[in-house]
């Protein structure tokens, strides 16, 4: 809300005295602070970030659900349960929902809600945009889904390789709504990505040097750069097979000519950076919470920046990789091969780096740690799995393998997820203002620590044995003898599968036996970042004082003093969190501007699926949904971002002069 | 963050004095803008160019199909019979033209001469229009001699090309035409010369696209 207030101890209710003006001359601007309405029309960054989590949360339980249909397929030979087209549609879209649905939007979850705070700002550089971002993805997500109960889903598998994707070969809308689908999506990647790439360099508060930035907010920062050059490259990729599919181009149609690499290495262009995008943001994460419990400051904290930053660079130029049993040539495979083996470097970089923070440290093992720690060890595994893959002659054996799923799901689940779940744990009581229940946040990580182990660890035998990939039956016939026997794999695998499932539900459970807990202290973990300078949950303009910046770790400064001699470090607390906010109040700025809600964004996303419903199915749709975006469009640029003064009304003699609700009329 | 913005020196000769309007402090346009973010450019500014940036892979894509399929035309017409250099040369030259009146906009606009800038402004996308109109002459000419979208590899990449560049150029015409139309109603927020700038740096950013496009596609032999 574009209020110009005072901030008070007191909750202020904005409603009372804002009236909307009228913005272009039929819309009046939305006012309202509860409600739905209040959400839909948010611009208010936390708002936007809590949103995110809850629904990439909810694409997590659809993608799991399909994960465990997948696995109860192939629990013995001659799987009954899913027919082979079915189960096409049931990996393909496992797969791009936990990309696309879960794992990135979940990063920007914590990406829109954490960096602001950690930078010291009081939103994002762009709020509409952001909400933009928010609802475009929401829209995509579901449209994409719709595909399940309109002639079935996507069935080319997460890369959907041309021309194997093409009509002939997949005839129904499924391919249609996937590309219309990540072309959406993507829009909203892209404008995200731009919008905190702005917020990161620009929006930082006095003192916050990009080498004081909390680690979380630079990987954020590299991801955002990652998808600000990935998605333009997977855009065109997307283009070209819509124009195929829907308007007869031959782009992939190698009997005319066509050359069916150009696909893989569109894809992969934009797919390799991919990868790092899903996983950079869990590996900021655990570097926020393994220093706050292991009462340590990260260990090499520029090298952590300049790892991954150069994993940022090295994953544009490893794509190939993917490729190798493609035929590229020996001297293709050769460098990409290098390259590829090169990139282990920085991660191990990473590693190193954790472990020597919880070197001497005094282990506090909250779920949040134990997610943490899981993350090194789990990603470790996978990491090395993936350097087997990195060799070309061998990675030529494991191609469409099982092993390859067992080492994606190694870093993709035990990097990414384990990652977030960190976050989740961590930063619930700053998003809610309340913890989550420990003991069922232990259960939650064990079963889901077991649970994945048992999923995807038999995975290595029962790919290295040759089950390929992507086939919706195994037969007896080759299964095998003793230890290497593929059925009794299998069957592991898909009770993995349900322990990790009952895991997942266990957050859920945790979440509802939380609900009511008693608000949690203002720093509940001892932390160490600019985030924990304002009250949890935060104020709705994030800090009362603009905070000055004067050393990484700023709030753990602030809480102590270095007391050692002679060289040593011996930090003694000076402070505590409620000290320190109650000092920001006392000393709380005095005009503070907000921006200002806005229909545009919502609407505008709104469009996106209705054009994209066009192109599959009427003209008529195609011209519906470029009217509304059209309005939307020039709605939101004749709108300013920030309410003018005459949207609100003078202030009520019944305020009694409490200063926190007059209006101010200059900055 | 930098300190309080300093008042240029007063001895400083002013540009076109008679288009300032009396009392016009300088630094007052800024506020909020660059001298509050931390690099010292603006949001908009930095997240133009950013934008840009990745339109440049998106380009970049969309080129490398093209210099892939440029000679599989089978036995369908190909470049060789249907490029008219003159022609499209001409219009190159008029694209090229109008980024010269946009930069005349943006001084105009820097100047606070508001309505030489709109003047500039129409201009340059009457010029961009010239150039669209010149696209769409030789798409008509090109499917008369035979080149459908789906005739050929090659017909298909070089209409998905420069077609997502006419679109380009057509966004940015709709964009100078509102640009004009909010300045005559008074309807921008903010600083009125950097906004013309924001779509200034978009459609260089156009005609430095056309400029690769014409040499890759046009110039170099088959």
């Amino acid at each position: 809300m574009a209020i110009i207030e005072r901030p008070s101890s007191t909750p202020t209710a904005t409603t009372e005295y804002v009236t909307p003006s009228a913005s272009m001359g039929f819309l009046r601007r939305p006012v309202e602070t509860s409600g739905w309405k209040s959400w839909a029309f948010t611009v208010d960054h936390k708002k936007i970030g809590i949103m995110y989590g809850v629904v990439a949360m909810l694409f997590f339980f659809v993608g799991g659900l399909e994960a465990v249909l997948i696995r109860a397929q192939l629990a013995q030979a001659d799987g009954t349960i899913l027919s082979a087209d079915k189960y096409n549609q049931m990996f393909t879209m496992h797969a791009t929902t936990m990309i696309f649905l879960f794992v990135m939007p979940m990063a920007a979850a914590f990406a829109n809600y954490m960096i602001p705070l950690q930078i010291g700002a009081r939103d994002v550089a762009f709020p509409r945009l952001n909400a933009l971002s928010l609802w475009t993805f929401v829209f995509g997500g579901i449209f994409l889904n719709t595909s399940w109960v309109l002639g079935g889903a996507a069935d080319g598998g997460w890369f959907m390789y041309a021309p194997n994707s093409s009509v002939p070969f997949s005839p129904t809308n499924g391919v249609d709504f996937w590309v219309l689908g990540l072309l959406i999506t993507g829009i909203a990647s892209q404008v995200g990505a731009i919008n905190l790439i702005v917020t990161c360099l620009n929006m930082r508060a006095p003192g916050m040097s990009l080498m004081r930035m909390p680690i979380f907010t630079w990987m954020a920062m590299v991801v955002q750069f990652l998808l600000l050059f990935a998605i333009p490259v997977i855009t065109v990729a997307l283009f070209l097979l819509m124009f195929q599919r829907n308007f007869d181009a031959t782009f992939f149609s190698v009997e005319e000519g066509a050359d069916p690499l150009l696909w893989q290495h569109l894809f992969w262009i934009f797919g390799h950076p991919e990868v790092y995008i899903i996983v950079l943001p869990a590996f900021g994460i655990i570097s926020e919470v393994l220093p706050t419990f292991a009462r340590k400051p990260l260990f090499g904290y520029p090298f952590v920046v300049f790892s991954g930053a150069a994993i940022g660079f090295v994953g544009f130029g490893v794509w190939a990789h993917h490729m190798f049993a493609a035929g590229l040539g020996p001297i293709s495979v050769a460098v990409f091969s290098v390259a590829t083996m090169a990139i282990a470097v920085p991660t191990g970089v990473k590693i190193i780096n954790w472990t020597l923070t919880l070197w001497g440290g005094k282990l506090w093992f909250t779920t949040a740690m134990l997610f943490a720690i899981g993350l090194i060890v789990q990603f470790t595994i996978g990491g090395l799995s993936g350097v087997t893959h990195a060799v070309a002659p061998s990675d030529t054996q494991q191609t469409d393998t099982y092993y390859i799923v067992a080492h994606f799901h190694y870093v993709i689940f035990g990097g990414a997820v384990l990652g977030l779940f960190a976050g989740i744990y961590y930063w619930w009581p700053k998003v809610f203002g309340k913890m989550l229940n420990e003991n069922w946040g232990r259960a939650n990580f064990w079963f889901m620590i077991i649970g994945m182990n048992l999923t995807f660890g038999p995975m290595h035998i029962i790919g290295l044995q040759g089950q390929p990939r992507r086939m919706y039956v195994w037969t007896e016939n080759r299964a095998g003898e003793g230890f290497f026997n593929l059925g009794f794999w299998n069957l592991v695998s898909t009770v993995g599968t349900v322990i990790l499932a009952i895991g997942a539900l266990l957050f859920l459970v945790n979440v509802w036996v939380s609900r009511k807990n008693p608000p949690a202290p203002e720093d509940p973990w001892d932390a160490r970042s600019l985030e924990w300078l304002t009250t949890s949950p935060p104020k709705e303009h994030n800090f009362d004082r603009t905070p000055t910046v004067h050393a990484l770790d700023e709030f753990f400064h602030r809480k102590y003093e270095d007391v050692g001699e002679n060289g040593q470090h011996d930090f003694k607390k000076v402070a505590t969190a409620e000290e320190l906010l109650a000092e920001e109040e006392a000393n709380a700025d005095a005009h503070i501007h907000l921006p200002s809600p806005s229909y545009w964004p919502i609407v505008l996303a709104f469009s996106m699926p209705v054009l994209a419903y066009g192109i599959i199915y009427s003209t008529l749709l195609i011209i519906v949904g470029a009217a509304i975006a059209i309005l939307a469009l020039f709605g939101w640029a004749l709108e300013p971002p920030t309410a003018p003064e005459d949207d609100f009304d003078p202030p009520s003699p019944t305020d009694g002069g409490e200063p926190s609700k007059e209006l101010v009329t200059s900055v | 963050m930098s300190d309080a913005t300093v008042n240029p020196p007063a001895t400083a000769e002013p540009v076109h004095d008679d288009t300032i309007p009396e009392g016009y402090d300088d630094t007052q346009d800024h506020i909020g803008l660059p001298h509050d973010t931390s690099t010292g450019l603006s949001n908009t500014k930095l997240a133009m160019w950013m934008f840009l940036g990745s339109e440049c892979l998106l380009f970049g894509g969309l080129i490398s199909t093209y210099m892939l399929y440029r000679n599989r035309q089978g036995d369908a017409v190909g470049p060789d019979q249907l490029w008219d250099i003159p022609f499209t040369s001409a219009t190159s030259f008029v694209l090229l033209m109008s980024s010269l009146t946009m930069v005349l906009a943006v001084t105009s606009a820097q100047r606070r001469d508001e309505r030489r800038a709109r003047l500039w402004l129409v201009v340059t996308a009457l010029l961009g229009g010239l150039f669209l109109s010149g696209q769409v002459y030789e798409f008509t000419v090109f499917y008369r001699e035979g080149l459908g979208y789906t005739t050929s590899l090659f017909a298909s990449s070089f209409y998905t090309l420069t077609g997502f560049h006419g679109v380009h150029v057509a966004v940015g015409i709709i964009m100078l035409l509102s640009l004009v139309a909010m300045l005559a109603k008074n309807r921008i927020v903010g600083d009125k010369a950097e906004t013309i700038e924001m779509v200034g740096l978009y459609w260089h950013f156009v005609d430095v696209v056309w400029i690769v496009i014409f040499t890759l596609v046009y110039l170099i032999p088959a």
